[in-house]
């Protein structure tokens, strides 16, 4: 009989939901996660968590393939609708045919799981670019909003680009958050997040960002439309250049100005 | 002057070069270091300004003073503009800070020539200097050289910088001696010649040893204006191709002439800039760089100028029906990717997925490949698409309708460069 399978909302809780599927030989209709409580009709089954099991499916998907592995994985992160469903029935497959079942893109099985990484993957490449960071009190803070879990694929990049910074990135959507400092990171499931009101340097900064960006456009040229298909308007609101008047001013109260780079002390050497 | 005038003075005279990428070169991050420039494999795009155009790189002028009077350029001597120079702790710190808050991939520094050429070059070098060695920063710099300054300078200019490039400017010498009489062609080529040799050089240095400096690590590019002279499309391509070959250039930018000055010399101001012509050699262009085309192909003498309609592609697919169809199931690389619809990417993923199984036309559309323009050129196993029935003059209007014109962009989603 068809069951629901409801786990603790962990990719690790997914795996054993998989592993539980194939050990009593059902499939089941949907997956639930703790929060989500959609009635249904069919019954419901908890599956817990067991690091054990899910290391087992871990490795049999990777034995056939490293790039299922990794498809899996990311496929994880994305927001595809039904999106457990969807891996299910990949690892299914994949278990059916073996190996050369990733080459079949235009299968139904693998087609809306490629479709969806390669839409994490966009929209990883444009936050590299689209997130903005601002300066308080020394420590790089910024925020984003993204369809797709993007976090985890963004933390190496921003790590290691700002390797000598404290950096702190919120995920509004997901709300969730990266920590990172002296080679340490974390990402936390945070609730609520405010940016501090900027000091008068990071507010300077602000302000010469935004003259830069209205100064380069070359107004003969101008085309708004070929702008919103390079940057959809859904990225604008944590950008610093699409906020209002009030995002540039500082506070009175306004946080204390870095202190200078390590890098401009003297006599420093790496 | 605050420098928040200087930076609205100097984008603004800045603005009208084209090339911005921070593609080519790859580094990783070093501890006491700020900034790596390994996400710029793939270019990448802080932002898009109101034209369209990525932004990446804070790309200024250093000073928009110029002792030479160039007719088309904005900040040639005889035309009445504020001027402003930055100093290099203004400027080094700007990137620093604009970097740090990840609105830029780094610096794009050019210059107007301040007193001389060796003069401006080495002031160039100072900022460089003080971003590199004060400010540590380990990311993207592209500069640009200065025609006319000295051997020495240029290579301590590479040594800083990731990419160098020197301006064509105009595609002919014809042009160049009537719109820009301070240069010339062999003060031009000269340079680029220099920076070609040394990165060979360098490249056999860095055989011997692993740890000799790097010079300009991401190569070197040129930028020309387009329309500004009567050259046909034909002479800019194969002007191009010839760059790419004699210069191993990594990028020849076109930039669409935008009339800023009367001159009887000149298209009149109320000229469009034609963007569509730009966007064509764009298209053209990746044709030379990723598809294997060459310029002679594309363009003929009894045709010396892209059709606007239809892109180079299908122009050249039009012109050549003995080439098709292209069966999916077995074509080589090269041939897939001279069918139009077919890019790169999609190539790509034919070659993989035809090894996990026949190809049909309905499996085409979701590895990527556009239909509406390759379903004429293409067949699977024999067939051609169900129902569909077409001649060389349905073709052609099938596929001016796919093209939906304008608008032109500027490139710039630089995946492979």
């Amino acid at each position: 009989m068809d069951t629901v399978y409801r786990y603790d909302g962990s990719f690790e809780g997914f795996l054993c939901c998989v592993f539980e599927s194939y050990v009593n030989k059902e499939s089941p209709a949907a997956f639930q996660t703790a929060e989500d409580l959609n009635p249904t009709l069919f019954p419901i089954q908890w599956v817990e968590s067991n690091e054990a099991h899910a290391q087992r499916i871990l490795r049999s998907i990777n034995r056939r393939s490293a790039y299922a592995l990794e498809l899996v994985e990311k496929g994880f992160l994305t927001c595809a609708e039904e999106r457990e469903m969807m891996l299910y029935r990949f690892i299914r497959a994949l278990y059916d045919f073996g190996p050369d079942l990733v080459r079949r893109l235009s299968d139904e099985a693998v087609h809306p799981l490629v479709k969806a990484v390669r839409h994490l993957d966009g929209e990883v490449h444009l936050l590299r670019g689209f997130t903005r960071f601002s300066d308080l009190g020394g420590a790089l803070v910024g925020e984003i909003a993204p369809k797709n879990r993007a976090l985890p694929l963004l933390r190496p990049h921003f790590c290691s680009r700002f390797y000598n910074e404290r950096l702190i990135l919120y995920d509004r959507t997901h709300r969730e958050a990266l920590f990172y400092r002296d080679g340490k990171w974390c990402i936390a499931p945070l609730e609520h997040f405010e940016i501090a009101r900027p000091s008068e340097r990071e507010a300077q900064f602000r302000r010469l960002w935004k003259r830069f960006y209205d100064t380069v456009a070359i107004a003969e040229r101008y085309n708004p439309k070929c702008r919103r298909t390079q940057m959809p308007m859904r990225y604008w609101g944590t950008m610093t250049e699409f906020q209002d008047e009030s995002y540039f001013e500082a506070t009175p109260a306004a946080v204390e100005p870095p202190p200078a780079p390590a890098a401009l002390k003297e006599g420093w050497r790496a | 002057m605050t420098v928040m005038d200087k930076l609205t003075i100097l984008t603004d005279a800045a603005k009208y070069d084209a090339a911005c990428t921070s593609s080519g070169a790859r580094r990783g991050s070093k501890k006491g270091y700020i900034g790596n420039t390994s996400s710029s494999v793939a270019g990448c795009c802080h932002t898009f300004s109101a034209d369209g155009r990525c932004v990446t790189l804070l790309k200024v002028l250093m000073t928009n003073c110029c002792i030479y009077d160039c007719k088309y350029c904005v900040n040639r001597c005889s035309n009445d503009t504020r001027r402003a120079v930055f100093t290099p702790e203004e400027l080094s710190e700007l990137t620093i800070e604009f970097y740090r808050r990840n609105y830029i991939e780094g610096l794009f520094l050019s210059s107007g020539v301040l007193r001389d050429p060796d003069y401006t070059m080495e002031r160039m070098i100072q900022v460089l200097h003080l971003l590199r060695n004060t400010y540590r920063f380990n990311g993207y710099i592209h500069a640009k050289t200065i025609p006319g300054a000295s051997p020495e300078l240029v290579e301590r200019l590479g040594m800083l910088a990731d990419r160098l490039s020197v301006n064509i400017e105009l595609p002919s010498e014809a042009g160049l001696k009537a719109l820009a009489p301070n240069k010339t062609k062999s003060a031009i080529l000269q340079p680029m010649k220099q920076i070609r040799n040394t990165l060979t050089e360098n490249k056999q240095e860095l055989v011997k040893y692993r740890h000799a400096p790097k010079f300009a690590p991401a190569g070197q590019s040129t930028q020309m204006i387009i329309g500004a002279t009567p050259d046909s499309d034909r002479h800019i391509l194969r002007l191009t191709q010839g760059l790419y070959d004699t210069y191993r250039l990594k990028r020849v930018f076109f930039s669409a002439y935008v009339p800023v000055v009367e001159n009887s010399l000149l298209p009149t101001p109320d000229t469009k800039p034609p963007l569509l012509r730009e966007h064509r050699l764009y298209q053209a262009d990746w044709l030379l760089r990723f598809y294997g085309f060459r310029a002679e192909e594309l363009l003929t003498d009894q045709d010396p100028n892209f059709n606007p309609l239809i892109d180079p592609k299908c122009n050249w697919a039009l012109r050549h029906p003995e080439f098709f169809p292209v069966e999916v199931n077995t074509a080589a690389y090269e041939d897939l990717l001279r069918v139009p619809g077919v890019g790169t990417i999609s190539a790509r993923r034919i070659l993989y997925a035809r090894r996990g199984g026949t190809l049909y036309h309905e499996d085409l559309k979701k590895l990527g490949v556009v239909m509406k323009r390759a379903q004429y050129f293409l067949v699977c196993k024999g067939k051609i698409i169900d129902g569909l029935r077409f001649s060389q003059d349905t073709v052609l209007r099938g596929l001016i309708a796919a093209e939906k014109l304008p608008m032109p962009e500027i490139e710039q989603l630089t995946l492979f460069n």
